[in-house]
């Protein structure tokens, strides 16, 4: 299993908050989990383009492709607005 | 041993309190430094009627103490207390506390001005505008407090640091 986030507007924009599925075949990296997540469903693509998306893996910031694997947590969020 | 102190909470805080808590784990310390964050009423978008605020639990908190931990690499710091809240906010409600206490002022204050420039930038919270008419709207990061970190990175005293 592995478990997908997305917060604030990427959230609203994909109509989820969490999701947890398999590990899909074929997908062994970020760039991998992302394409097919713009392919399962038309509101995830348009959230994973939507403007600047940034991605954490087990909640620490992924800056380029990582590999994934069973049990990690992936979040997807815009560019952060707090203090 | 430095006192550090992380919070994510929905409710209210004390600054009194929190001063209190600050004095008595800063024993021989000079000086304490507080930062308090304050929900604004205008936005680019006109008058608003408050915020609303969301986080990532558990990368908050992960990030914040990272940032606290850089801080206290590179500067004499006694206590570190990060309160930051959640939830809706009225107009001037208070939203983050920062408190530093260390011997001298200029490393409490260095040292809550970086605390402050890293968590606007780097920890995942997301505020969201509430309109006089009780619409949403997200709020878009701004450029300007990416060019604070920016700043730290010129400073001669860089050690400790990977940001």
């Amino acid at each position: 299993m592995i478990t997908i986030l997305f917060f604030a507007r990427l959230r609203d924009i994909a109509g989820e908050s969490k999701l947890e599925l398999e590990l899909p075949a074929g997908v062994e990296t970020t760039a991998d989990l992302v394409e097919f997540l713009k392919t399962s469903r038309a509101s995830f693509a348009e959230a994973l383009t939507s403007g600047t998306v940034l991605m954490a893996v087990n909640q620490a910031v992924c800056d380029q492709n990582k590999p994934v694997m069973a049990g990690d947590e992936i979040a997807f969020y815009p560019p952060v607005t707090g203090g | 041993m430095v006192h550090i102190l992380i919070k994510v909470q929905a409710e209210d805080f004390q600054l009194s309190d929190e001063y209190e808590q600050l004095r008595e784990y800063a024993q021989g310390s000079g000086a304490i430094v507080q930062f308090i964050g304050l929900v604004r009423d205008l936005s680019v978008e006109g008058k608003l009627s408050g915020l609303a605020l969301e986080h990532y639990p558990g990368m908050t908190e992960k990030v914040i103490s990272e940032i606290v931990a850089n801080a206290t690499e590179r500067w004499h710091l006694s206590a570190v207390r990060v309160i930051h809240r959640i939830g809706e906010l009225a107009n001037n409600d208070q939203i983050v506390f920062v408190g530093v206490a260390s011997q001298h002022r200029e490393e409490a204050f260095r040292g809550a001005e970086f605390i402050m420039d890293f968590l606007k930038s780097k920890a995942p919270f997301w505020k969201r505008e509430r309109s006089a008419a009780g619409t949403y709207q997200w709020v878009d990061a701004k450029e300007s407090d990416q060019r604070a970190l920016d700043r730290w990175r010129l400073r001669a005293n860089t050690a400790g640091t990977s940001e």
